[in-house]
């Protein structure tokens, strides 16, 4: 699939553009624009694999899509999540937060043990 | 969104997968702009962000999943494109590969029809016949009545049921009509798993003597004769002098060995057989009861065998009962030639597929450069590898539905040109299986003739194959010869097996039938119910029926006979020449038929010795016999054996031999050799006792000699011989010498079929050689023309180029006859009368094929000497 390197690990993209596409209708540039902000600027999208991303994830049916006008004026093109799409959302944030702990854990450890 | 609307739309996406980005660009151009960044900064930079564009695309096209589909499409698209460009190429393989998979579809149609497909029955696998097996006649066909009805008794592992052939004239209602009839025991159809189509069946209680007359008839005579109106039921009929009621209808298409319109109960039969433990003339098929395995029902039976066996030594000590597979029985003639030619069937598709492939590999070489290109334009192997396997699968396809609408166009002609009859005939047609059958192999052939075309896609050295330079021809050389060769080794398969096929076909129709058969009708005689009633009448009727033939103009002789020479129906009887009985299984077995004294005039059989029986062999006169040279030989070791005296059980005592005359090739040109029984006798049809001529004259067949063509006197003898009340009618009329003919009929079909399939092999295997040659001499254009400059002659090119082929049909040839040895033994096992390989079969078949080879080779090698040097140097 997609071939182009990304700073995120494996899968997490479209755990993330799940989570953006979580609270309202948006359009692709707005989910990139949004990544950067929520995360500060410390994840990088890398934009050439949002949009396979997004496609994959609407074939998949966890987004829907629709053309809608923007403020101003033009059709863009706004995902929105399905019902099937929370619950990959849900299921995805959940493991996410188990392997951080999990990662955290060992890390804290092995400090504890360096000491 | 689905997959498949994916696909259908997928103009629709493309275009919003462009507005998207556009829409994204635009965005962020515009974002920077907003920042304070010159115009055609931002959107550079946007771009930049996005990365290329067509990689983006092209991602966001392969996350739809459609991708693979839309190529295949295109693949198609291009494929048709390519023929249209080259139709010639694709004609000829669509031909060639309709040729095989037609002929394989039919044959597959018959075998899945005949073989694979279950009977019409309730579980069909559980049900069975019973054999007899005799060490010295060898397989007899059925069992006598008393042993059916003893085994049914005492047997637990199988329900028995039984049948036999009878006949008659349906007097009433309407017309007099001779037709074929089966006595049926009551428990046959529950047995076989079957009810009538309206009315019952018989109860165990009609099945027995004395009780009231019922007969069931089948749905082809009610629908004839009674328009299918269900009142029958119920009604009279009067066959064969019976009154019956009509009780059931039979299932449509419900046979028994053949097709049958009226069914009465066996136990009613008066028939003096039915009490005679010696006759075997009902045929026994069973059902395994629940639970129990063929094995243990053979060891019952066998059981039962060795009881019958010590109660009644005369009759049944040699007798062997075997159980067998009721499907195995029923297609046992016609296995073995079925899966013959399917297999050879299969040499042709295989021979095909070769030739194409090689054709595609011609072509595929000399498309080096364009495939060179598309690798540099990025092409990847497997989507180029993809592309040509398209191709030929598409060819392969096209090829596969002209064969199976040419199948379906063929499969019933010929059926019936089928010798004799294929058991269930009405049966046979292109199902789905065999349809999915006929698509999937024109499928894998398509990928097959792919494939070496498609692993030569080039990959390195492209810039040698972008500029056209000749790439190397020795390896290409290594390439192509294994296919001429393999086609031509299948070819000489072929070609060899019909040699041997046809030489057999010479040898046996040049055997002397050890009768005249110019000129001789034989048909089969029903008498008048009338005078069937009457046994003191019978044999009056009957001399009647003879004057009356003999008065018809151009009819020179007439006789009756139980038996026809070559026609069905054997009645063998055992013989000793002295009065003590032999230990059982040593006693002689000899043909015997029950004949009238101008019998041998008629058949134009020789006398040897003696005479032939006369007015004054009757009953009451000493019982004569008239035996063959076979029978004298084997019985006392001489010729002249008249005046000597043979006991022969069934005729009641001592019989004197009257006469010697020539053997007759009573099963056959090509069966009477592979027969257990060699001996035959004749004896007086004016001595059979008057008990028994019921029986006689039910299965008599009148035999006339004429002066002109007989099928001229058909139409007289029949108005002739209609009788007093019209109700005597002539059946199964046949001409000598159509008998003789159909009795080669099997090797006359298989020869013909393999002739056919040989010339297609030898056309096949020809064109193979041409296409590759002429392919590798223009491959080696450039090497002539050093050569020629060097000095050559054009002879010694033309030389150079037949060498080359010479050596590819020499292996092929060599391998082709080890094959062919192997072949022919299985031929040998599976037509009767086959003779071995002779010493002229295999070089003639040889040279032929060898003729045709160079012969397509010559034509590559004439051009390959005008070649002019200068011209050629000059292209290169």
């Amino acid at each position: 699939m997609a071939a182009q390197k990304s700073d995120l690990p494996q899968g997490t993209l479209d755990l993330l553009i799940l989570k953006a596409v979580a609270v309202e209708p948006v359009h692709g540039y707005a989910i990139a624009q949004r990544l950067e902000q929520v995360s500060r600027g410390v994840v990088q999208v890398p934009e050439g694999s949002l949009y396979p991303a997004l496609h994959r994830l609407e074939n998949r049916g966890f987004l829907a899509a629709d053309w809608k006008r923007t403020e101003t004026g033009r059709e863009a093109k706004f995902y929105k999540l399905t019902r099937k799409g929370r619950k990959q959302l849900d299921s995805e944030a959940a493991s996410w937060q188990r392997l951080i702990e999990g990662v955290g854990l060992i890390l804290g450890t092995a400090e504890r043990g360096a000491q | 969104m689905n997959w498949w609307s994916r696909l259908w739309r997928r103009n629709r996406l493309e275009a919003e997968l462009e507005k998207e980005l556009r829409f994204h660009l635009d965005q962020h151009a515009s974002d920077l702009i907003a920042r304070g960044r010159p115009a055609a900064h931002a959107q550079r930079e946007a771009r930049m962000a996005l990365g290329g564009p067509e990689q983006v695309k092209q991602n966001c096209r392969e996350a739809r999943g459609t991708r693979w589909a839309e190529e295949l499409l295109q693949d198609t698209c291009y494929a048709f494109r390519t023929f249209r460009h080259k139709p010639g190429f694709a004609v000829v393989t669509v031909l060639i590969s309709a040729l095989g998979i037609g002929t394989t579809t039919v044959m597959f149609a018959l075998i899945q029809s005949v073989l694979l497909k279950p009977l019409p029955f309730a579980q069909p696998d559980r049900l069975v016949v019973l054999h007899g097996f005799v060490e010295h006649l060898g397989e007899v066909w059925g069992y006598s009545y008393p042993d059916f009805k003893d085994i049914h008794q005492q047997s637990r592992s199988l329900v028995l049921a039984a049948w036999t052939y009878t006949g008659g004239t349906i007097s009433s209602p309407g017309e007099p009509e001779y037709v074929d009839g089966r006595q049926i025991s009551a428990d046959l159809f529950p047995t076989l798993g079957i009810s009538p189509l309206y009315g019952r069946a018989f109860h165990s209680d009609e099945d027995r003597l004395g009780a009231a007359p019922v007969a069931m008839i089948s749905y082809d005579l009610w629908q004839r004769r009674f328009a299918g109106d269900r009142t029958v039921l119920g009604r009279k009929l009067i066959f064969d002098g019976t009154h019956y009621v009509v009780i059931g209808i039979a299932p449509p298409g419900f046979q028994l060995s053949g097709e049958a319109d009226v069914f009465t109960p066996i136990g009613q039969s008066t028939d003096p057989r039915m009490h005679n433990r010696k006759a075997a003339f009902v045929k026994v098929v069973a059902r395994l009861a629940s639970g129990v395995t063929l094995n243990q029902a053979q060891e019952e039976v066998s059981l039962i065998n060795r009881r019958l066996a010590r109660e009644y030594p005369k009759s049944d000590a040699e007798v062997r009962m075997l159980v067998r597979p009721f499907m195995q029985e029923m297609v046992k003639d016609v296995r073995g030639t079925l899966w013959l030619l399917l297999s050879a069937v299969g040499l042709v598709l295989f021979i095909a597929c070769v030739n194409i492939a090689s054709l595609f590999l011609i072509r595929a070489v000399s498309r080096e450069r364009e495939l060179a290109m598309r690798v540099a334009l990025g092409a990847g192997r497997g989507r180029l590898i993809r592309q040509c396997m398209t191709e030929s699968a598409v060819l392969g396809l096209c090829g596969g539905l002209v064969g199976i609408l040419a199948a379906a166009v063929s499969l019933h002609p010929f059926v019936a040109l089928w010798p004799g009859s294929l058991p269930r005939a009405d049966e046979i047609r292109i199902d789905w299986r065999v349809l999915c059958f006929a698509i999937a192999m024109s499928l894998l052939c398509g990928l097959l003739f792919g494939l070496a075309p498609a692993l030569r896609v080039p990959m390195q050295r492209l810039e040698q194959a972008l500029r056209g330079g000749r790439t190397v021809t020795a390896a290409s050389r290594h390439l192509h010869s294994p296919f001429v060769i393999s086609e031509i080794a299948l070819a000489v398969v072929l070609l060899v097996s019909a040699g041997m096929l046809g030489h057999t076909l010479l040898t046996l129709s040049s055997l002397n039938p050890g009768l005249d058969p110019r000129n001789v009708l034989t048909a089969r005689f029903a008498l008048s119910p009338n005078a069937m009633a009457d046994p003191s009448q019978i044999r009056s009727a009957w001399q009647e029926v003879l004057d009356r033939a003999r008065r018809v103009p151009d009819v020179q002789f007439a006789a009756l006979s139980d038996i026809v020479p070559m026609r069905e129906g054997e009645n063998v009887l055992d013989y000793r020449t002295t009065p003590t009985p032999l230990p059982p299984g040593q006693e002689p077995f000899a043909l015997a038929s029950s004949v009238t004294p101008d019998y041998l005039k008629v058949m134009g059989i020789p006398l040897h010795q003696g005479r032939f029986f006369d007015e004054q062999d009757r009953e009451g006169s000493e019982p004569v016999v008239v035996v063959d040279e076979n029978l004298a030989q084997h019985a006392f070791g001489r010729k002249d054996v008249v005046g000597k005296r043979l006991w022969v059980y069934a005729l009641g005592a001592p019989v004197r031999i009257i006469g010697v005359v020539g053997h007759v090739r009573h099963w056959g040109l090509a069966g009477d050799d592979q027969s257990p029984v060699h001996d035959q006798m004749y004896y007086a049809f004016a001595q059979v006792p008057v008990p028994l001529l019921h029986f006689f004259s039910s299965i008599m067949s009148i035999t006339i000699r004429t002066r002109t063509s007989p099928l001229n006197v058909v139409d007289p003898l029949q108005h002739e011989l209609r009788g007093a009340s019209g109700d005597q009618a002539l059946y199964e009329i046949r001409d000598m010498e159509q008998l003789i003919g159909a009795s080669l009929a099997r090797q006359r079909f298989l020869s013909f079929l393999f002739g056919i399939f040989a010339g297609i092999a030898l056309l096949l295997a020809c064109i193979g050689v041409y296409g590759v040659l002429a392919y590798l001499t223009r491959q080696r254009t450039s090497e002539i023309g050093v050569r020629m400059a060097l000095g050559a002659s054009a002879h010694d090119v033309m030389w150079l180029v037949l060498r080359q082929s010479l050596k590819m049909i020499a292996v092929g040839v060599g391998l082709g006859m080890i094959a062919a040895l192997a072949a022919g033994q299985l031929l040998r096992h599976l037509v009767e009368g086959m003779r071995p390989v002779n010493a002229a079969t295999y070089p003639m078949m040889i040279s032929l094929l060898v003729l045709a080879a160079l012969l397509a080779s010559f034509l590559p090698a004439l051009r390959a000497s005008l070649i002019d040097p200068v011209k050629a140097l000059r292209q290169e």
